[in-house]
């Protein structure tokens, strides 16, 4: 008989070692008791409107929509949350989880930052010992948000295996997890991951397309016609595609970042060039050669350089019912600066590749029909990257 | 019974020994050490050779295996690469031979061929660390087939698992010593006799205890719980890419130890 359990479609499922199955057993039977208890539910909005800031506003971009003289944009404002991106969303909801199971200690993975200081954050509002594992390169990207995690409380480790960013991150995290996984909760930043992850970090994301449909359809009257995220591992994009799947006149689109150029061999276009592997104890799409080795990748952003995508996108991109688009390093930065100029709105350089996406978008459609990008992050942290991309030199 | 994990097994048993497997990185050091170390290995005594198909993200292991695998990876070692060396070592010996390797390097280059090709160079089974019991169907069929024993472990963390896990097992059971990744351990904190008889109330087949065995004095102490060791980053670490013939006699005298160790 075939383990169908934590399939979408012909992905998913759980390879990971028989050290940590015992983990994942016990994290599955916690989160079906949990994820449908009225107090558990309670208490975790309490969470996400008095801490997180929630609802995040869906903003009208006007002088958008009519510099590009197509579709009404309108902006889901993630980056307004606490800490700055959607990652609270789900980290509220794991170590809620993780507290409710008893487990002391929290490991997460981390490649822009942002969801290690998401874990951070949450673990020093509940009391937990937090690591948080991330590649040296991303340390070195991402200077300010390491200081910010050991301000919070984390002990952060450097990863110097592999190409030394977020997949290494991931590797390390799981041999930690195998070490520790008695007493530690892994709170996995993505969509991906062994089963139940990928459902369960999709149904603590979910909030961001459930509000946003409430508020496209008060601002509106009607469901949008078009929703935009940008895709790593696909947390922020599952969030924001969720309840807008069954609606078919919605397109769901995915932006993933092709680096340099997809024809070069540097890029993160897991969907593009990608083919069907199973690592990360998921089988997904992956970035890899005939051999079967997992591809270096390559991204401006530290946040979507993953050589994989969580196995319900695979699914979407296979059955079509999502699209998912390439925007280069230099397309990003563009729009990086676009927003900025245009909406006085700085957004996380992994979000602003959801923003080209709609830049290129928008002008094909008409003004009766409406965009929502999702904004996933602020963008203060990409600041100095983005001036040394433009050859400014702000350190000296 | 024509599969050579289970016929040597057998016969240790028949002769009341216990079991010496070794492990070391295919490629690493090239091929041609491959070949030689596993020659080297068998002449000093080991029983069964584990032989790891190196794979650029390996999650189970630490340091010294990971480390040797990136070296193996950069000189070019292939899964087909590795076939061919093991095709000419089977012209030279029977000691069976067990690949240790990720679900992605067998999915990737096809589950039926793959079985095809482990049948026709002489590979008697293979180790996954990273497919559990619940995705053991992925290739399940196909190993069958081809007479390709494909060995479970079992984790000290296994608990409640342990009985569906061996009640199902062929050739031997690997019993992972303590959680965590491989490499060397000083000391234990699994309780074994509690272990191995949770393991036994439900298996007939040879328990082998693995991760972290690095030392003869180790052995010693707790060969009364198992019927045979897996040694891994302890030989990868004597490996001297520079080296062949120093590489070759340390290994050598080190698995020689070890027999020793096993023996009385």
């Amino acid at each position: 008989m075939k383990n169908t359990k934590g399939r979408f479609g012909e992905f998913g499922g759980q390879y990971v070692p028989e050290t940590v199955m015992h983990a994942v057993n016990e994290l599955e039977t916690a989160y079906k008791h949990y994820i449908n208890n009225e107090d558990f539910n309670n208490e975790l909005r309490t969470l996400l409107r008095q801490y997180a800031s929630r609802p995040s506003m869906l903003y009208y971009a006007d002088k958008m929509t009519k510099d590009l003289g197509g579709a009404k944009i309108y902006i889901k404002r993630e980056d307004l949350n606490h800490t700055g991106s959607h990652k609270i969303n789900n980290v509220l909801g794991q170590l809620l989880l993780a507290k409710k199971m008893g487990k002391k200690r929290i490991i997460a993975e981390t490649g822009a930052g942002q969801h290690g200081v998401a874990t951070a954050t949450v673990a020093a509002l509940m009391g937990l010992e937090c690591q948080v594992y991330m590649g040296r390169e991303d340390t070195e990207r991402q200077s300010l948000n390491v200081y910010r995690m050991e301000l919070l409380g984390a002990k952060v480790t450097p990863v110097d295996s592999g190409t030394k960013t977020l997949k290494d991150a991931i590797n390390e995290a799981m041999r930690d997890w195998s070490a520790n996984c008695e007493n530690t909760f892994y709170c996995i930043g993505s969509v991906m991951g062994p089963y139940p992850y990928p459902e369960m970090v999709r149904n603590f994301q979910k909030i961001i397309s459930e509000e946003a449909r409430q508020q496209i359809i008060e601002a509106e009257g009607k469901l949008p016609d078009c929703v935009i995220a940008c895709v790593g591992g696909g947390s922020n994009a599952m969030g924001m595609f969720y309840n807008f799947i069954k609606d078919k006149s919605v397109r769901l689109i995915g932006a993933e970042a092709a680096g340099k150029g997809i024809d070069t061999s540097f890029h993160a276009a897991t969907i593009s060039k990608g083919s069907t592997g199973i690592f990360h104890g998921m089988k997904s799409l992956f970035l890899q050669n005939d051999d079967g080795q997992i591809d270096p990748v390559y991204s401006i952003s530290a946040g979507l350089d993953y050589p994989g995508i969580g196995p319900e996108h695979a699914d979407l991109y296979k059955t079509g019912r999502a699209e998912y688009v390439d925007i280069t390093d230099e397309e990003a930065v563009q729009a990086f600066e676009y927003l900025s100029r245009t909406e006085g709105i700085i957004p996380a350089i992994e979000s602003a590749h959801a923003v080209a996406a709609a830049l290129k978008e928008a002008p094909k459609m008409k003004p009766t029909e409406t965009i929502i990008i999702c904004l996933s992050g602020r963008g203060d942290k990409d600041v100095y990257q983005i001036a040394r991309y433009r050859g400014v030199n702000l350190n000296e | 019974m024509n599969n050579r994990i289970e016929k040597c097994l057998d016969n240790l048993k028949s002769r009341n020994k216990k079991a010496l497997i070794t492990f070391i990185t295919a490629g690493y050091g090239g091929y041609e050490m491959t070949e030689k170390a596993i020659l080297e290995m068998e002449k000093s005594g080991a029983d069964i050779i584990e032989l790891g198909v190196p794979f650029s993200d390996p999650i189970a292991e630490g340091c010294v295996i990971q480390n040797s695998s990136m070296m193996s990876l950069q000189r070019g070692t292939t899964l087909t690469g590795i076939f061919q060396t093991v095709k000419q070592i089977r012209t030279k010996t029977d000691i069976p031979l067990i690949l240790m390797m990720y679900i992605n390097s067998i999915f990737r280059y096809g589950k039926e061929d793959f079985f095809i090709q482990c049948r026709k160079c002489g590979i008697d089974g293979i180790i996954v660390p990273d497919l559990p019991f619940e995705e053991r169907d992925e290739i399940s069929e196909q190993a069958e087939k081809n007479d390709i024993i494909s060995i479970s472990l079992v984790a000290p963390t296994s608990h409640e698992r342990i009985k569906k896990i061996v009640s199902e097992s062929r050739g031997f059971i690997y019993c992972v010593s303590s959680t965590g990744v491989t490499g060397t351990r000083n000391s234990f904190k699994t309780d074994f006799k509690d272990f191995f008889s949770e393991i036994n109330k439900y298996s007939q087949i040879p328990d082998m205890l693995g991760f972290g065995i690095s030392s003869p004095e180790q052995i010693k102490e707790i060969k009364k719980y198992f019927d045979g060791i897996i040694v891994g980053s302890a030989i990868v670490k004597l490996i001297n890419e520079k080296n062949i013939s120093g590489s070759l006699s340390d290994i050598n005298s080190f698995t020689s130890r070890l027999r020793y160790a096993l023996d009385n």
